[in-house]
């Protein structure tokens, strides 16, 4: 019993060594898109020089980083809810997706109507959370009633929305006479969301980003209800025995996260595409998930890692105008950064002391 | 083959599973290994199959010195172990179960697989059907599956541990039959059990394992006093108690039986008064883990009622348990009972939650102080639960019942207790009957019961026995009734 308490220091100064960890880590993730760089012929510096020179370069690709960070830090902020309770929110794709029908479906169905603009774009995002919360909600009945797991009933449910987008695009919302991929009629400019002279970033798709940060802050760090989801996320079994109803919390933070997903795909609609087309949800979904777990699902790390994403996609860009090197690149740094960042988390795990308990059952 | 072990130690962090633990067994033999929960019998047969590596010690198989770095070493040399829980492939048929770890090469050969398998069950008059699939047979029939499948590997010596526990008489005898044919074979069987009747009808030799050590060896004719003496320890000597006053009835089970996949509890009656503290005996999985996950809402009934306070609760769900004043207390600390990752502060406001919707971190740190100091908890409020020691644990345990509370159920509240964390464990208990509640205790420490408990229940084997004052009972009488003797009469 004495050593367990000597181990009480040890769990406090490993912070220092957690943070380094994590710093070798992206040194490796450099490491090896370097390498990739190199196989593909293309000098290194000089690319990593055009991606810093494709993101901050002028003031009109800053704000193209921030109008990618604002929906992915959405995401990433909802999916936060989701992973403290402990569940893989893979849905999240389809929840996106579902908010970004909702929202059309509420435009097509008002545009012609004389309500002001901003009452049908506010209608439009409600009708988004209303989305995506509903799609969130059936993986949620699907796992608490019938015990599908939740990665599986979102895979499922995203395959369902795709679907459910494309029979959208070439059936019912077809354009007159021509059905194509380039989506559903675009929507009358005065219905579109406002954005900055010049620019693409929307003031207030940065007003709803920076607010669901702070909401989910709070929610996690200060309520009941997100100590009830931490300790549902940690041990479902003790939860439940202390008396927490878990499928009810389980329930309602797969709401929450839905219905910020669906607020993402009703911006996509009204402030990026100003029409529901098939790539709506832009990858931000599986994006979220990668940034969260990278920020080891921390709300404030997420905001760089969200920050960092949102560059090295801007970024990106610029390769391919100037090397004339594909933008993948982009996607190829955060898989292998992603991927360096689990790999030492696992092996920290392996050469940390376990914990062992003092009476097994052993007869 | 002859198998010994010489001087063996294990440890798992700070508990000593096994110290200094040498065993001999004969070739064409079967031996016994006998010993109460936690004696390390397990441990040791892990250590000879392979599937634990000793810390000092070692194996030798006919005076050769051997070392496993797996279980399939441990195959290899001939030494199979059919496992408690049977670890088979429960979705998958009698023949893919049966092929697996036999096959070697590329394709499956299911024709030959399949005649083997017929051939091995009529030689021992098994009947089981290649197609079936493991999960809607029996316990009984699953380790004669696994019993084959180790056979056709070509084992020589066979380790069960804890065989007959959930088959029926039919299939243990038949078990038995097969035993006694192997070892005629000249095939080496241990037989792990805490049942002396089983020692007695099978075994040509018995080592009794105690706390870890070597407690004794015997051979037939067998004293069962003089087993029981060496599996519970000598200086078995009365302890002092006071009557209890109990009052009005908390817990009332009528003509309840309830069950899991291997083990039919029932049927059990019983009353519980508040100011009354019942003890309950039994090896484990007798069925006093099911009885407490039952009366705590936890598991289903099959049949029969539970009424708390008079009120029927039967096939509520937990909550309504919880609402009722019962509470459990689990014997996994950090499974069940306490959430790693979580801080003293932040159990305490899961189960007091203060304020309304936003937690006041500053009142719920003082809070969290105030019941540290009251329940002499050595940890800060900011501590992990997981970093406290066992003790600590115990009595954040305690600290998190919520009031009021009717019916208290603990699970092994000592156990892995120093003894002045265990007397404060039931000195906290005694004033919670004292307060009014019914408290229900499963402990396999015979002393401990019987010097804080008032009456006492013992299991064996899914059956139940009457409440017995624990004043009129002494440790001897308990162990016998544990160890199986004395009932069907």
């Amino acid at each position: 019993m004495r050593c367990k308490e000597a181990l009480l220091p040890h769990i406090r100064s490993s912070r220092w060594i957690e943070f380094g960890i994590q710093s070798l880590s992206v040194l490796m993730a450099l490491l090896f898109t370097t390498l990739v760089l190199v196989m593909a012929g293309a000098p290194p510096l000089e690319a990593y020089r055009q991606m810093l020179e494709g993101a901050f370069g002028s003031l009109k690709r800053m704000t193209d980083v921030l109008a990618t960070w604002a929906p992915l830090i959405m995401v990433t902020s909802g999916l936060l809810l989701t992973f403290t309770a402990g569940l893989w929110n893979v849905g999240v794709e389809g929840q996106i997706m579902l908010g970004a029908i909702a929202a059309t479906g509420v435009i097509r169905a008002l545009q012609e109507t004389g309500l002001p603009p901003f009452v049908i774009l506010i209608l439009a995002m409600v009708a988004g959370m209303a989305g995506g919360a509903a799609w969130a909600g059936l993986v949620g009945l699907l796992k608490i009633y019938t015990g599908i797991h939740e990665i599986f009933g979102g895979l499922g449910l995203n395959f369902l929305a795709t679907t459910l987008i494309l029979w959208l695009i070439f059936g019912p919302w077809k354009r007159p006479g021509i059905a194509s991929m380039s989506g559903t009629e675009p929507f009358p400019e005065h219905l579109w969301l406002p954005v900055l002279p010049g620019l693409r970033l929307s003031p207030w798709t940065l007003i709803l980003a920076l607010s669901s940060i702070v909401v989910v802050y709070v929610l996690l760090m200060n309520t009941h209800f997100g100590l009830r989801l931490k300790a549902i996320g940690k041990n479902i079994r003790a939860a439940h025995r202390l008396g927490v109803p878990t499928s009810r919390y389980m329930f309602l933070a797969l709401l929450g996260c839905g219905a910020i997903a669906g607020l993402v795909g009703a911006l996509q609609v009204t402030a990026t595409y100003h029409r529901l087309i098939h790539a709506i949800s832009s990858g931000y979904g599986y994006m979220g998930l990668l940034v969260g777990m990278l920020a080891n699902y921390r709300v404030l790390w997420s905001v760089l890692v969200a920050f960092f994403f949102a560059a090295l996609n801007i970024g990106g860009i610029q390769l391919m105008v100037t090397l004339r090197l594909d933008s993948t690149l982009s996607g190829v740094m955060q898989g292998a950064l992603v991927l360096f960042v689990l790999l030492a988390q696992g092996s920290q795990a392996r050469w940390k002391p376990t914990l062992i308990p003092e009476s097994r059952d052993d007869a | 083959m002859r198998v010994e072990m010489r001087h063996i130690y294990k440890s798992f962090g700070p508990v000593r599973a096994l110290q200094d633990v040498s065993l001999t067994v004969e070739a064409g033999t079967i031996h016994g290994l006998l010993g109460e929960n936690g004696a390390g019998k397990t441990t040791l047969m892990k250590i000879l199959s392979g599937y634990l590596r000793p810390d000092r010690g070692e194996i030798l198989l006919n005076g050769e010195p051997v070392r496993f770095a797996s279980p399939a070493d441990g195959l290899r040399y001939g030494i199979g172990m059919l496992h408690q829980d049977p670890l088979d492939f429960p979705t998958m048929s009698v023949l893919d179960n049966f092929m697996m770890g036999c096959e070697n090469g590329f394709w499956l050969d299911r024709q030959r697989a399949r005649r083997a398998l017929q051939e091995l069950a009529r030689l021992f008059g098994f009947d089981l059907d290649p197609e079936a699939r493991v999960d809607r047979m029996t316990v009984g029939e699953r380790q004669q599956l696994e019993l084959l499948r180790l056979l056709r590997q070509g084992i020589r010596v066979l380790i069960l541990d804890e065989p007959t526990t959930g088959i029926s008489a039919p299939q243990r005898a038949q078990l038995f039959d097969t035993l006694r044919r192997l070892a005629r074979e000249g095939k080496t069987v241990i037989f792990v059990t805490h049942k002396l009747e089983e020692i007695e009808e099978l075994c040509h030799r018995v080592t009794v394992l105690r706390q870890g050590r070597l407690a004794g060896e015997a051979a037939p004719p067998y004293s069962p006093r003089r087993l029981i003496e060496m599996m519970f320890g000598r200086s078995l000597s009365k302890p002092e108690r006071r009557p209890a006053l109990p009052g009005e009835p908390v817990l009332q089970i009528q003509n309840l039986i309830a069950g899991d996949y291997r083990l039919r509890l029932g049927r059990v009656n019983l009353t519980v008064r508040s100011g009354e503290i019942i003890g309950l005996a039994g090896m484990e999985g007798s069925g006093q883990h099911l009885l407490m996950r039952v009366c705590a809402g936890l598991i289903r009934p099959w049949e029969g009622c539970i009424c708390v306070r008079g009120r029927d609760l039967t096939g509520k769900p937990y909550c309504a348990f919880l609402d009722a004043g019962v509470l459990f207390v689990p014997a996994n600390r950090l499974e069940e009972g306490l959430i790693s990752g979580l801080t003293l502060t932040e159990h305490f406001q899961l189960v007091y939650p203060t304020g309304g919707y936003l937690i006041n971190w500053e009142r719920a740190r003082a809070e969290a102080q105030r019941r540290i100091q009251e329940f002499n908890i050595r940890g800060e409020p900011e501590t992990m639960v997981e970093a406290l020691s066992g003790g600590n644990q115990q009595r954040a345990m305690l600290a998190l019942i919520r009031k009021p509370v009717h019916l208290l159920l603990l699970e092994h509240p000592t156990r892995g207790l120093d003894v002045e964390s265990s007397m404060w464990i039931w000195q906290q208990l005694k004033e919670q009957a004292q307060q009014g509640a019914a408290l229900m205790v499963i402990s396999s420490d015979l002393q401990e019961l019987l010097e804080y408990c008032d009456r006492i229940i013992v299991f064996f084997g899914g059956q139940v026995s009457e409440p017995m004052n624990a004043e009129e009972l002494t440790t001897d009488q308990l162990a016998q009734m544990i160890a199986g003797y004395g009932w069907r009469g």
